[in-house]
């Protein structure tokens, strides 16, 4: 390795002990390693139950890998990764927050003073269209509202790296390409490091400057390595009728098809 | 806008308040017309004075009710009462709630206390009376003592479920955006049991006073426990019947102030089939 990733996973496994039977054991993910460089934008794609979300705890911190190592800018991972902001999959806003309340979390847990997290959380909510709704709760706004509060959570705090276990899988279509459009634009801004976590390859191949393809589980590893030479920037609604991603997305999708039919055929058996 | 819906609205609920005065009235009617002595032939009992004896006459029950607030008597007994039942009310609930926080986030000492937790609960609490009265004496903190013993277990179980269901998302995400154990235990944990507390308090009202008002019966020269114990040693029904009316009032007064409270601090909570309102 020359330059030091922003995000080195090496070598991780991570083995579950079934909680009725200690001797019941499942291996979600085995022998994994994904580097992540600096600026870059890595999707993560692969049947359900594949360990996507799993390896990306790993990564945040928040599950100790059985054996591996996380690296983040060259130091080795010990607790929550405090420079990576992580976008949930399920709805995680503080149902007891407003949204400005939600977006000033961080800084407030960092003890920044309430006035200048105010002030700075309305900035953000200005930034991802929510200007005018800084006093609703959550459960009055609507589920893409709900992705930008989130989003606007995470990004209040600069994080170096974007940990995202598929953030729009909820929405309708229509919010969701403006969703990842919104997405690209902020992050075209200053380019963090993003690992972000689908099963949707036509999202991954729009977004993304690689796609990684996760083996189904159990023990689940990377099968292929793909990296999307489309121009920048994109419009992801566009960009799909493109000849070229077309190309890339048959040739992915020629790798993960069979992992995606055992990845069935597992469910069906459970 | 005051639309059609808005009116129709308001008439149907001034229809359920009219409906409850009138069945209140109805009950009252009825129980005038089976407990006088003069309206209704005597089928049961073989004396007309007898139903007025078991049961109580409500017009002789309103006037005393009217004669203990004129004349100033009751405010010495409601008074006393009222201290028992608030003081077991807030010690039992502070107590809950710390100790419900604590065990809920310390597994081994939950552990190592269920057993006896089960069986501190499951014990008819109303049987430490003696030992308070012991402990204790026979004034105020007796009755309070008893009230906190049925308080507590309530909160505490409300509390200890409440942060045990706390959003695993949402922990996992306070904890990314830097939230210490200090931080996630007062902005994530203790807000999440607030909705558990709250639905807690409403029961243990009513328990607070059960405690005030049985610690009187079995040994007191106060409250309005004993003013009923007294009563019912002349076999004066009417004063026994104010004394229950009396009670039932003031237990719906505390359990709507809890409510008002409820409503104040936990606007962040939906409402089912709320809409905006802009």
């Amino acid at each position: 390795m020359t330059a030091a990733s922003a995000l080195a996973l090496e070598n991780i496994d991570c083995t579950f002990a079934s909680r009725e039977d200690a001797s019941q054991r499942y291996t979600a993910v085995r022998g994994t390693t994904l580097r992540v460089a600096e600026g870059e934008f890595v999707s993560v794609v692969g049947p359900t139950g594949c360990g996507k979300s799993t390896l990306l705890n790993v990564a945040a911190g928040l599950l100790q890998p059985s054996s591996g190592s996380v690296e983040v800018f060259g130091e080795r991972l010990a607790g929550i990764n405090s420079r990576a902001g992580y976008m949930f999959q399920a709805e995680a806003l503080m149902p007891w927050r407003n949204t400005i309340e939600n977006v000033a979390a961080g800084l407030d847990f960092r003890g920044v003073g309430r006035e200048e997290g105010a002030a700075r959380a309305g900035d953000w909510l200005k930034r991802v269209g929510l200007a005018g709704f800084e006093r609703r709760f959550p459960h009055q706004l609507s589920g893409g509202m709900r992705k930008r509060v989130a989003l606007a959570q995470i990004l209040i705090l600069n994080p170096q790296i974007l940990l995202m276990d598929e953030p729009f899988s909820a929405l309708d279509i229509q919010t969701r390409q403006l969703m990842e459009n919104e997405l690209l634009e902020l992050w075209g801004a200053d380019r963090k490091s993003v690992v972000f976590i689908t099963h949707d390859l036509e999202e991954a191949i729009s977004l993304s400057d690689r796609v990684v393809v996760l083996s189904a589980g159990p023990e689940s590893r990377p099968i292929g390595d793909y990296a999307i030479d489309l121009p920048r920037p994109r419009d992801v609604a566009e960009i799909r009728l493109a000849p070229r991603f077309i190309e890339i997305h048959a040739k992915i999708w020629r790798t993960m098809k069979e992992e995606v039919l055992k990845g069935y055929a597992q469910q069906q058996r459970q | 806008m005051p639309s059609s819906k808005d009116n129709s609205e308001r008439k149907g609920r001034l229809r359920l308040r009219i409906g409850q005065v009138v069945l209140l009235a109805a009950i009252f009617a009825l129980w005038h017309v089976l407990t006088s002595p003069t309206l209704l032939p005597p089928i049961y009992f073989s004396e007309p004075n007898q139903a007025a004896f078991f049961f109580g006459e409500p017009l002789k029950v309103l006037e005393r009710l009217w004669r203990w607030f004129v004349s100033g008597d009751i405010y010495e007994h409601l008074w006393v009462t009222l201290i028992e039942t608030l003081l077991a009310f807030l010690i039992g609930t502070v107590f809950g709630v710390i100790i419900g926080l604590w065990l809920a986030l310390a597994p081994t000492a939950s552990a190592i206390l269920d057993p006896y937790i089960k069986a501190l609960n499951a014990m008819p609490r109303v049987v430490l009376a003696p030992i308070f009265f012991v402990w204790f004496g026979l004034g105020i903190a007796s009755k309070v003592a008893l009230g906190v013993t049925l308080v507590f277990f309530i909160v505490f179980f409300n509390v200890y479920q409440g942060v045990r269901e706390v959003s695993p998302v949402v922990l996992a995400n306070a904890r990314m955006l830097g939230a210490g154990p200090r931080q996630l235990l007062r902005h994530v944990y203790v807000p999440s049991a607030m909705s558990w507390v709250f639905a807690s308090l409403h029961n243990s009202v009513g328990l607070a006073f059960v405690g005030a008002v049985v610690g009187e019966y079995l040994g007191s020269a106060k409250g309005v426990g004993y003013l009923i114990l007294q009563a019912e040693g002349f076999f004066d029904m009417n004063t026994v019947v104010a004394g229950i009316v009396l009670l039932t009032a003031f237990a719906l007064i505390l359990d709507w102030v809890v409510g008002i409270a409820e409503k104040r601090l936990m606007v962040w909570q939906p409402r089912s089939s709320e809409t905006e309102r802009t």
